[in-house]
């Protein structure tokens, strides 16, 4: 068997010693060995974007990376988008408008479009379209997505605040990198 | 109703959205291997030698297996059991799995594929189903009507020839749709293990456990009741996880050999070669008409390419004749139709099982016809859709049918009246309908007992488990199984718990297939639930002094109708019955109508109701360049009842996506390696990247209508809504480019190559099409002769008797153009 290497890295805001075969991609070592079988595979290629997942504020294929490129890094996946024991509001848009069907693509939908409300808090729908454009999902026909990423927009009293926006959040929200 | 129709998170929302939905991939056990299929790099071939000593001897190996482990063949159809999970004597497509590695991990299990010596002796191969009718030698398989036609069929529903000589036109066209797959994300996986009293447990994304539950006691040779099948919820189906694959036969026996769990996850490669999905089809279509509209006769015939194996294919077969007459009212017709066997992949079910081929086929025609009579499309529909309450010329009862307001309301929507042949050069607009099954009126495995069976347990807490063998595929079925337990019983629906898709533990649903989960586990549904009500009635009617009658069921409680005040919580309800009656458990089932066709073929096409949908699809064509852009797409879909909306909504929409990617861009095709490459017969494109499908860039937006008129046979009036929807786009565009500029292309998908050849053909005074220059002249067997209803028939061939007793069907001849 190959010998291991062994990183530490921040998953969903958790420091984590790992060790893991060098071959493996960040993809499989989220699944095989953090046990964080949120992340999906479609393709093992990048050529379907479920596997998407934040590393350092970037979103990026799973798949693509390997798991020695994460030392001492930080990685978001779908487990990591609730918190406080409350659903991102992506998480409820998505739940509430029919944006999760098999729910197989939706961690990397969730993902990609957390990546882009970050860095645009208020996209249009084109730019929706084009930041998920990725992500392959076969069973919606992409509307509900987009109608879940907006829906998710028009919500600034549970959008999560960003460490340097100032919000009109009435609630207390733990800011995320 | 508090639940039934209102817009609601669907149960299994927070699951999905959490990333904690189990797939069968994300099930990892203690001690777990793995396993990797040494597929076939031949198309056709006899398997002389397997030698896989040296793999066995590979570190980290624990167990190879080869065809010899598996001598039992199985198949989904009964009359097609022609697949073994690995080839025992003969490959018959590249793919075909030959041997499999199961190791401590993926990467020894691959690494040891490499190291099993196969010796393949070839054999001819055949690509095209033509080469399949020219040569009954070598047979792909030892069975089927003769050669390498493997179901060839003929059935006539009154005299057709009188039909053609009454009308004051025949038309006659021929189509090709190319086939393409169900592309599910998530690749399908399984794991089996031996569960702690020794008995096999498997875990697998199948659209059908109770299938694959069959034939796993037919190939290992097991009690089935020491056999679980646990569908995980599918991530994505469409029809490609419907029929029982190799990879959960091979793990099952491995993991009854080794006692250990395994595992195997196919990659995506492997998804394309294990396929089951569309036919490709070329069907010719004669049809003869009044000068106003009316069809006096019609005649349909198919050529499936049915690739290596049966899969469905028998049924695929009637199903590309079984459903013109449900949409169109159709006084005579003639189906003929003939699947081959070719050395590629086997097709089988993808949403709409051989209905969307000729429906692309007959769309198009009536749009020539209309054109030709200078009858509006959309007036010509209208003027021939099928009535409700009728038997059709093919002996298919037709319930409610809301295809005339569906057509109304595309029409108004899209502005039709405004734009069809009014748009400028290069956009237009194009109308078609369909029709689809609620269900499929008979089991693949002919008897009398119920095809959905839900079981319910009310706790005293006031929650109730529902239990239902139906499977999670994503179209919503547990939460239709738990909104019309809810519903019923006046509770919350997270009150409720979903378990399904477990053979030991929930009563058996027949599977998801065939659009029947909603309509036969529904009025199941409902049937269990309100045994449970009349229970809890009773008891709450004494409690209370109120006649069980006048007791509502809602909000949690049990209350009096005339003074609502005078109640109990539900949970007091359970104990007030628990109390009177004992442990409080019902059953419900559902078993369909009886159908009224009784001639042989008869068993495809009847479904206890039938949804109608129509599409206006709106296209720019550049005729520089021959892109095609679809901008909009308006959609009616005659549901019955809509029992979450928004669910209602995604299937409607994502029918019109995938329909879209066959009608522009999806194709399963092979190209032949060179000879010193083994002519082999390769996917042409077996990647995501490749295989073209539509992004989030390339939807349209799409304006959904839901017609709702609640069929009596439907629970709470609901019909499907999984598959009819896909039926009309695919036309529809074509149908479309003709208004946009002017050339017709008769095939699928509809590709800016074909358009420029198209308006080529035109710019050279050739007729201004693309598609398939002729069918070929086949020898059809016998044809079955079946009286429709309005001349005295009564369901029955009038020749079947005389060719029973005469044997099988001869030997057919078949001759290709």
């Amino acid at each position: 068997m190959t010998p291991h290497v062994h990183i530490r890295l921040t998953v969903n805001d958790e420091a984590i010693d790992v060790a893991f075969a060098p071959y493996k991609t960040l993809l499989e070592v989220l699944r095989e060995d953090l046990n964080l079988c949120g992340t999906k595979h479609g393709c093992e290629l990048g050529e379907c974007g479920a596997c998407a997942v934040i590393l350092d504020d970037q979103p990026v294929l799973s798949c693509l990376v390997l798991g020695v490129e994460c030392s001492e890094r930080r990685v978001t996946t779908v487990e990591g988008l609730a918190t406080d024991g409350r659903l991102h509001p992506l998480q409820q848009t998505f739940a509430d408008l029919g944006a999760a069907q098999c729910g197989y693509c939706t961690p990397g939908f969730l993902v990609m479009a957390k990546a882009l409300l970050d860095e645009h808090p208020h996209p249009t729908r084109d730019q929706i379209r084009e930041a998920l454009s990725g992500n392959l999902c076969r069973c919606t026909g992409y509307q509900q997505i987009f109608e879940a990423v907006e829906a998710a927009i028009v919500q600034p009293v549970t959008r999560p605040a960003r460490a340097t926006a100032s919000t009109a959040s009435a609630r207390p929200v733990k800011a995320r990198s | 109703m508090n639940i039934i129709g209102k817009p609601r998170r669907r149960v299994d929302a927070r699951a999905k959205v959490t990333g904690q939905t189990k797939f069968a991939d994300d099930i990892m056990l203690p001690r777990m291997l793995h396993c990797k299929l040494l597929r076939s790099s031949v198309p056709h071939a006899r398997v002389v030698r397997v030698d896989a000593s040296r793999a066995v001897a590979h570190p980290g190996v624990h167990l190879v297996l080869t065809g010899r482990d598996f001598p039992i063949p199985y198949g989904i159809l009964p009359v097609s059991q022609d697949e073994h999970a690995l080839a025992t004597d003969r490959v018959r497509f590249v793919g075909d799995p030959v041997a499999a590695v199961i190791a401590r991990d993926e990467l020894t299990a691959f690494e040891a594929l490499d190291l099993i010596d196969v010796e393949y002796e070839p054999l001819r191969t055949f690509a095209d189903p033509l080469e399949s009718l020219a040569h009954d030698e070598p047979r792909v398989h030892e069975y089927g009507d003769a050669g390498n036609i493997h179901k060839i069929v003929s059935l006539a529903f009154g005299d057709v020839d009188a039909a053609f000589a009454r009308a004051d036109h025949v038309f006659e066209d021929t189509f090709f749709y190319q086939g393409n797959t169900h592309l599910p994300i998530e690749q399908h996986a399984a794991v089996a293990a031996l569960d702690p009293d020794g008995k096999l447990v498997l875990w697998s994304s199948t659209q059908t456990p109770h299938y694959v539950h069959r034939a796993l006691a037919k190939t290992l040779a097991l009690p089935a009741a020491h056999i679980r099948v646990i569908a995980t919820p599918n991530g994505g189906g469409f029809g490609g996880k419907s029929d029982p694959f190799h990879h959960e036969v091979v793990v099952c026996k491995a993991a009854v050999l080794l006692d250990r769990p395994v595992k195997i996850c196919l990659n995506r490669e492997e998804v394309f070669y294990c396929h089951r999905g569309r036919h490709p089809v070329l069907m010719h279509f004669k049809t003869g008409v009044r000068n106003d509209g009316s069809i006096t006769g019609l005649q349909v015939r198919t050529l499936l390419d049915g690739g290596a194996y049966g899969s469905y294919g028998v049924a695929s077969t009637f199903y590309t004749g079984a459903l013109q007459t449900v949409t169109y009212q159709i006084p005579a017709y003639r189906f003929q139709g003939c699947r081959v066997f070719t050395n590629k992949p086997p097709c089988g079910p993808k949403r709409g099982h051989g209905t969307p081929q000729s429906r692309f086929g007959q769309e198009i025609q009536l749009d020539k016809i209309a054109e030709r009579l200078a009858i509006d499309p959309a007036d010509l529909r209208l003027r021939i859709v099928e009535q409700p309450d009728t038997l059709t010329a093919n002996y298919l009862r037709i319930g409610t049918i809301g295809l005339a307001e569906c057509i109304r309301r595309v029409t108004d929507a899209a502005d039709w009246r405004a734009r069809f042949r009014r748009l400028p050069m290069g956009q237009g607009v194009g109308l078609a309908c369909s029709s689809y099954l609620s269900g499929a009126g008979l089991p693949i495995y002919w008897n009398d007992m119920p095809h959905s069976g839900v079981q319910l347990k009310l706790d005293r807490s006031g929650g109730v488990t529902a239990f239902c063998g139906a499977t999670e595929i994503g179209q919503g079925s547990d939460d239709v199984l738990v909104g019309c337990v809810a519903e019923v019983l006046g509770i919350d629906p997270m009150d409720v718990r979903a378990v399904t898709g477990d053979t030991d533990l929930t009563p058996v649903d027949l599977g998801s297939y065939s659009s029947r989960v909603t309509l036969m586990m529904g009025n199941a549904a409902i049937q269990a639930a309100e045994r449970a009500r009349d229970r809890l009635a009773e008891a709450v009617s004494k409690k209370l002094g109120v006649p069980a009658e006048r007791l509502v069921f809602a909000e949690r409680r049990v209350f009096d109708a005339e003074h609502p005040d005078t109640g109990v919580a539900f949970s007091e309800a359970v104990c007030l019955a628990e109390a009177m009656f004992g442990t409080i458990g019902t059953t419900g089932s559902y078993t369909p109508p009886r159908s009224a066709a009784r001639f042989k073929g008869g068993g495809v096409g009847p479904s206890p109701t039938y949804s109608y949908s129509a599409a206006i699809v709106e296209v720019h064509v550049d005729a520089q360049t021959g892109w095609i852009d679809v901008p909009r797409v308006w959609i009616a879909h005659d549901i019955g009842r809509a029992l979450n909306p928004p669910l209602v909504r995604g299937q409607v929409e994502g029918s019109v996506y995938m329909a879209l990617g066959e009608a522009l861009m999806e194709e399963q095709t092979f190209r032949r390696l060179p000879p010193r490459l083994s002519n082999a017969l390769v996917h042409k494109y077996p990647s995501m990247l490749e295989y073209k499908s539509p992004t989030s860039l390339d939807m349209p937006e799409v304006f959904t209508e839901l017609v709702e008129h609640p069929d009596p046979r439907g629970p709470f009036g609901a019909k499907e809504v999984g598959q009819g929807p896909l039926l009309p786009v695919m036309p529809a565009v074509a149908n479309a480019v003709y208004d946009a500029i002017g050339v017709r292309i008769d095939e699928v998908p509809i590709t800016p190559d074909k358009i420029l050849k198209a308006l080529d053909a035109k710019a050279a005074g050739k007729p201004a099409r693309f598609g398939p220059s002729g069918f070929p002249d086949i020898a059809w067997p016998e044809t079955l002769q079946v009286p429709p209803p309005w001349e005295g028939g009564d369901g029955h061939a009038i020749n079947e008797r005389e060719r029973k007793s005469a044997g099988r069907t001869p030997a057919t001849k078949v001759v290709p153009s």
